[in-house]
């Protein structure tokens, strides 16, 4: 552990150095007590799932009964699997579809700071952050349902023909992103928010002395300033995009079709439900590669940025 | 008919634009402009939770019919009367309250000894192990949940409150988070106390966590929320009714009762109701833990 120098420059009286030196000596029985129980419960159960799925992943396995092991076999079926295809495509639309939007809309719902009632805004925007997956996925099964749901209420007041939401293959996956931005974006803003405080204002003083208009200042100063954060959002959403589940789960069971099939409703799935635990066990190894892979390009980009910012 | 589910939220941003009187002089507007994106953005972000509190003292026959009823016509307690009494609600409220207080005090526990060993103490070993701990965080959860899965079945825990308690008691961000707020107090209180001859405990208790308060609400804040919002894992290793936390009760009783949606969005109502007063009552804490932890991540 690196210790910083203290401001303190009078040096200590040599018989307080032995009593700590002596103290210290006798610590490590101590502070193995103190770390056990998180080193136990932490690495047991992260090291030992980590090698266990992996040999689980090169086996046939239902969770019940002996397993046998068919070395590559699963990974080459998924390989094949059309299924498994489409859940990765799936999963790369939503993502693609989520993490821009959620990050855009919570940038320009961060951006203003000075107007009435901004602070009722943010509290309304980031209310349905808290709210958990399962509880909005079913209020926006109600909402969005076909028959007696308020969305084609609404619509038919318009005048608008009744739509299918989640139960139409086509819409089903562009409505579950557009949930996901409702509970979504708030944290977006959050962050923005808590960004845009520590833009130096005498960079902002700056620019205006030298004439910047209000785009040019945005695009000049503000947005440079929030690239080290927007890297780790851009990091941070992806993440959670790619691992979705929950909503899935509550609101279309990754129907109709296998429209929403996602990834990890895929390897649930395979586990759980059609005990296939081996071929589920490689399918989440190829998402976490995927996602390992993913964080060390954006960590390495966030290096440099925060290299050349210094 | 919209504007009337509305209007407990449409009011206030109403009235912002008929009030005159802000710095944009050359807007013709009487107002900000921004007010003309915030506004209706606002209302999008409201709207559905005013419909959940609607319905849920609806009646099914308001409900169940094309259009629906749109405001209710009468406050109508038959969806919560039957959550709270045909239905398991009052036991997974239970269930889930007792799963996030334990969670929560582990953590706050079990980081804090963890925490401070690896922030003030030397023992062999600790950076590398403080280092592997740190490396956990980036496993995703899918990867380890079969196999934890089977660690938990072999403990005879599948089934059981223990299976959801046992796996999350203390989370490495926990140990990491409150090891980064020790390391940033100074250290000569400490070290004065310790050579009087206090014990290291004696040292945490009396004079460390006392300063700790925002860490260790940051900790619990983080923990009840991704604790009493969980669903992935409680899906898998609970299966009896009685055992179901609030999250998994909810969408299995709506999967049972699709057309008895009063008492769907009642039992709705009593699941996000303790987070969502919690967050209204410490809106700050929350909000500060939560941008905290993103900033450094």
């Amino acid at each position: 552990m690196s210790r910083l120098p203290t401001p303190i420059t009078v040096s200590r009286p040599p018989d307080q150095h032995r009593a700590l030196r002596r103290r210290r000596a006798g610590e490590a029985a101590m502070a193995w007590s103190f770390v056990s129980p998180s080193v136990v419960i932490i690495l047991g159960l992260s090291v030992v799932p980590i090698i266990w799925s992996l040999l689980l992943s090169f086996r046939a396995d239902d969770l019940v009964t002996p397993s046998r092991w068919v070395g590559l076999d699963n990974y080459r079926a998924l390989a094949q699997d059309p299924h498994f295809s489409q859940a990765l495509r799936n999963t790369l639309l939503y993502t693609a579809l989520y993490v821009p939007a959620s990050m855009v809309i919570g940038l320009a719902l961060a951006l203003n700071r000075r107007i009435r009632f901004v602070g009722l805004y943010r509290t309304l925007f980031f209310v349905p952050f808290v709210v958990s997956a399962t509880a909005q996925g079913v209020l926006f099964s109600f909402i969005l349902d076909p028959e007696f749901g308020a969305a084609n209420a609404v619509l038919h007041h318009l005048g608008i023909p009744s739509q299918g939401f989640l139960t139409d293959p086509s819409q089903a996956l562009p409505v579950l992103v557009a949930v996901s931005l409702w509970s979504g974006t708030g944290f977006c803003l959050v962050i923005y928010l808590a960004a845009l405080q520590d833009v130096p204002v005498s960079l902002i003083e700056a620019a205006r002395l030298d004439g910047a208009g209000r785009g040019q200042l945005l695009r000049h100063v503000t947005l440079p300033a929030l690239r080290p954060v927007t890297v780790f959002l851009l990091l941070w959403q992806a993440i959670q995009a790619l691992q979705a589940f929950d909503l899935v789960y509550v609101t279309t069971k990754g129907g109709p079709l296998g429209s929403t099939t996602v990834i990890v409703y895929f390897i649930w799935e395979q586990a759980f439900k059609n005990a296939t635990a081996g071929y589920g066990a490689a399918s989440a190894y190829v998402l976490a590669v995927a996602l390992g892979l993913i964080g060390l390009i954006l960590q390495v980009v966030r290096r440099r940025l925060q290299g050349a910012s210094a | 008919m919209t504007a009337v589910s509305a209007r407990p939220d449409a009011a206030p941003a109403a009235s912002s634009a008929s009030r005159p009187g802000t710095r944009r002089h050359r807007s013709p507007l009487p107002f900000s402009p921004w007010h003309l994106l915030l506004a209706p953005m606002a209302l999008l972000f409201a709207v559905p939770l005013v419909w959940l509190a609607l319905s849920s003292v609806m009646s099914n026959a308001e409900i169940n019919r094309f259009p629906p009823a749109l405001w209710p016509s009468r406050l109508d307690l038959g969806g919560y009367r039957y959550v709270l009494g045909n239905a398991m609600f009052p036991r997974w409220f239970a269930n889930s309250l007792l799963v996030s207080l334990v969670t929560v005090v582990a953590n706050l526990v079990l980081g804090t000894l963890g925490g401070y060993a690896f922030a003030r103490m030397r023992f062999a070993g600790s950076r590398l192990l403080l280092g592997l701990m740190l490396a956990t965080m980036a496993i995703p959860f899918q990867l380890t949940m079969i196999p934890t899965f089977l660690v938990m079945k072999q403990l005879g825990l599948i089934d059981t409150l223990g299976a959801l308690i046992v796996p999350s008691l203390v989370t490495p961000f926990s140990v990491f988070l409150l090891r980064q707020f020790f390391l940033s107090l100074p250290r000569e209180l400490e070290e004065a106390a310790w050579i009087d001859g206090c014990s290291r405990l004696r040292v945490l208790w009396r004079i460390v966590l006392p300063l700790s308060r925002p860490a260790l609400s940051t900790v619990a804040v983080l923990t009840f929320l991704s604790t009493w919002n969980d669903l992935t894992w409680p899906l898998i290793a609970i299966n009896h009714d009685t055992q179901y936390t609030l999250q998994l009760g909810l969408t299995t009783f709506q999967g049972q009762h699709h057309t008895q949606w009063a008492a769907v969005m009642a039992g709705n109502v009593i699941t996000v109701l303790p987070v969502l007063l919690a967050f209204l009552g410490a809106q700050k804490a929350f909000i500060q833990s939560i941008t905290s932890t993103g900033l450094k991540g």
